[in-house]
């Protein structure tokens, strides 16, 4: 006896990506990796703190010019802010339903449920978002709106960047957060290649040592900077 | 050997259920781990107790019917193993075992280490099979499949829908299970017309069902006594990012 099973009525209102699990996860992959390309291109900005004050300064001052003529002063600026804004709301909106539904799908919990496979990276997700999300709201207000900076001088990120890291338990601090940074691109890079379904023969065996390799040298190159304002080498 | 046991006693669904401690002597380290809860049943029954209820039935790890945590681990420790087929040489003279039920609020208790597993055959039920009817087993070869297709959907139908994945995971998702199924028909020529639909509609269930979502921890496939790969997941996860981009709404 065959027998025809009919599938609930879709709701039209919300779309598939937003409506399913799988789907808020594929949304939280591809804002990840929106985020993903931004650290990574802030960190190769950021770097050129390495040649001084006078080619940082101009580094930033160009990503405000940057699109010129095209773009008014500042317009692309606000444009990718606009998107990183964006990408920071869906992520974390996807990440707390995602939560909420696992949480609520093991209502009795085991004694004790033996991690084999899992990785501390894997299970510090949750908690190092919030660490993360914490830390770049700090980030803002001491190197963007200057409120938590001991003396900032809006145009002169050289100097901002110099006294707030001067500071020893703000470049710890900093240093911390990069390493939290490096465990949720490590397991959220290979997760995004999970979700979107990466996994064919030539990136298959590379998903996890590349993820790997990349989330180190990004918290290499990020805490090389507060490191080299500690031991007096950007000054 | 000897070996003690602290054990999920629940009457019934709406009992909160309780750890009970059992010494059990005599154990043959040749004893399956199945048939240590049968002595100490008899045991029990002699006592005039009520014996443990269990889930079993072919005792040689293919059926999927069997299925307990065991020191936190589901089908306890032994890689690649149900439980049936665990021994007691796996354990020290003298082990105490903690044994669990499945925990999922998919997987409601109906009594000790027995779990409801209905949501299991629904999944199956919402896109698990092709629809037409296909006759008996075609001549080999009348419908070419690449030997790597051939091998790959083999891996998914290994699956017996034991659970142990669910059980595993921390998030009490079903994703592997559902990637196998998927998998196993999405890789042959009879599986393509469903294909996308299969896909859409297990994901629909499987959310209604209650179970949680993926964080790509792997433990399922650690538990997993058919070692089916969380590769079928990524599959799973590129057949519906294709679904939703064919059809968003």
């Amino acid at each position: 006896m065959t027998q025809l099973v009919v599938a609930p009525a879709p709701s039209p209102v919300t779309p598939r990506l937003t409506r399913s699990l799988i789907g808020k996860k594929l949304l939280m992959a591809v804002t990840g990796v929106i985020l993903f390309l931004f650290v990574v291109l802030h960190l190769l900005g950021n770097l050129k703190v390495f040649e001084g004050p006078a080619p940082f300064n101009a580094y930033a001052e160009g990503l405000r010019t940057v699109g010129a003529p095209f773009f008014a002063r500042g317009q692309l600026l606000w444009i990718a802010r606009i998107v990183l804004l964006g990408s920071v709301l869906l992520h974390i909106w996807a990440a707390v339903a995602v939560t909420q539904a696992s949480w609520r799908a093991r209502p009795v919990g085991y004694r004790r449920l033996e991690p084999v496979e899992t990785t501390f990276a894997a299970r510090t997700m949750r908690w190092g978002g919030v660490i993360i999300f914490a830390y770049v709201v700090y980030h803002l207000l001491d190197l963007t709106f200057g409120r938590a900076n001991p003396s900032f001088v809006p145009g002169d990120v050289y100097h901002n960047l110099v006294a707030s890291f001067a500071r020893w338990p703000v470049a710890a601090a900093y240093m911390a957060a990069m390493v939290v940074l490096g465990l949720h691109i490590y397991h959220g890079l290979w997760s995004a290649f999970q979700t979107l379904g990466v996994n064919r023969p030539p990136t298959a065996g590379w998903r996890r040592g590349g993820a790997a390799l990349i989330a180190l040298l990004i918290t290499a190159g990020y805490v090389s900077i507060p490191a080299a304002v500690l031991v007096g080498m950007v000054r | 050997m000897k070996v003690t046991l602290h054990v999920w006693r629940q009457a019934g669904p709406a009992d909160r259920g309780r750890f009970a401690r059992y010494d059990v002597a005599d154990v043959s380290p040749d004893m399956s781990f199945l048939e240590v809860l049968d002595v100490l049943n008899q045991q029990l029954i002699a006592r005039r107790e009520e014996p443990i209820a269990f889930d079993h039935d072919c005792r040689e790890g293919i059926c999927g019917s069997c299925g307990m945590v065991i020191n936190g681990r589901p089908h306890g420790p032994e890689r690649a193993t149900t439980v049936c087929q665990l021994h007691m040489r796996t354990f020290p003279d003298g082990a105490e075992l903690w044994i669990e039920p499945w925990r999922a609020r998919a997987f409601p208790v109906i009594k000790d280490l027995v779990v409801d597993r209905a949501a299991f055959d629904r999944l199956i039920q919402a896109g698990g099979f092709i629809t037409a009817r296909t006759g008996s087993a075609p001549e080999a070869n009348s419908i070419p499949v690449p030997k790597r297709d051939a091998d790959l959907a083999m891996d998914a139908a290994a699956c017996i829908g034991c659970g142990a994945c669910v059980a595993a995971c921390p998030n009490a998702s079903a994703m592997l299970f559902v990637a196998a199924k998927a998998s196993h028909l999405g890789l042959l020529p009879q599986g393509q017309p469903e294909r996308s639909s299969r896909v859409v509609n297990m994901v629909a269930q499987m959310d209604a069902e209650g179970f949680g979502a993926c964080t790509n921890h792997g433990e399922c496939m650690a538990a997993c006594p058919k070692e089916i790969s969380i590769d079928f997941i990524a599959r799973l996860n590129r057949d519906y990012l294709k679904a939703v981009i064919r059809r968003p709404w």
